[in-house]
């Protein structure tokens, strides 16, 4: 016998199962990889070549659009894929709910600190001040 | 093999679960499955330390003067290389999941080639950027 749905259409239709949000962040994990391969090799070449200067040629270097540019894309990229890879590993590992919401809040405050400092250092020396 | 307690109704026969882990030989794709999800993790906190260097070099030069002085420090050298290498591997094994999502290189001989061309790559990539680093640096002082 076939077994009756107790999804409305509407839930069939947007495809975002029990956890209502699908396959987002498989996806999401995928494209931020793809987009993280040029921008580390960007940001290796930027590291090598800071190396050895004084602080002020770091500032200048650091600063200017086109490498800040790069260095910002590489944060805010990694930040949301050490986010998604995070939360896979806290849900694959840690079981215990109490345990577990407190791992997934750590990792979203880990990730928002640590991602916000970044860019506000870059944009502070970009801009200058 | 994990065995389930037979219930109090039917057989007595204990119940097999899913193999796990521990019954299987380690395979190198295996083990490199848990490099990559090993060094994700400490490529996470190594960002703490991206952070902490560019913090410092918008605070200014005594800040900055402090974050130079750790890296060069042996422990901070040995944090370096090792975040150099945990970020070529997880590079590359990146690369290698992405191949394979595309459903290319699962056979046994093309996934064994890939698996190792990510260890070995990991390695000459990281010794590569040193030894370029290290002559960018001005060389031997």
């Amino acid at each position: 016998m076939r077994q009756p749905r107790m999804s409305t259409q509407m839930r069939r239709v947007r495809g975002l199962g029990a956890a209502r949000s699908g396959t987002g962040h498989f996806w999401h994990q995928r494209v931020t990889a793809v987009a993280g391969v040029p921008l580390t090799i960007a940001l290796v070449v930027i590291v090598i070549s800071l190396l050895g200067r004084s602080h002020a040629a770091v500032v200048q270097i650091l600063g200017s659009p086109l490498v800040a540019t790069v260095t910002l894309l590489f944060i805010i990229n990694s930040a949301y894929h050490m986010w998604i890879g995070m939360q896979e590993i806290v849900l694959d590992y840690v079981h215990e709910d109490r345990w577990k919401l407190t791992c997934l809040m750590a990792n979203t405050f880990f990730v928002f600190a640590v991602a916000l400092a970044s860019c506000f250092a870059i944009l502070k020396l970009s801009f200058g001040v | 093999m994990a065995e389930l307690e037979a219930g109090t109704t039917g057989s007595r026969r204990p119940r097999p679960l899913s193999p796990h882990l521990q019954i299987y030989k380690p395979m190198l794709t295996m083990m490199m499955s848990i490099v990559h999800r090993i060094t994700g993790a400490a490529l996470y906190f190594g960002m703490a330390l991206i952070a902490w260097w560019l913090i410092a070099v918008a605070s200014g030069p005594n800040a900055y003067a402090d974050f130079t002085w750790f890296v060069a420090t042996p422990i901070g050298q040995i944090v370096l290389f090792g975040y150099t290498w945990a970020l070529m591997h997880h590079m590359l094994g990146g690369i290698r999941h992405l191949i394979w999502d595309t459903l290319h290189g699962l056979e046994p001989a093309e996934r064994e080639l890939l698996t190792m061309a990510t260890l070995i790559g990991s390695v000459a990539l990281t010794l590569l950027l040193w030894v370029v680093g290290y002559l960018a640096m001005g060389g031997p002082r």
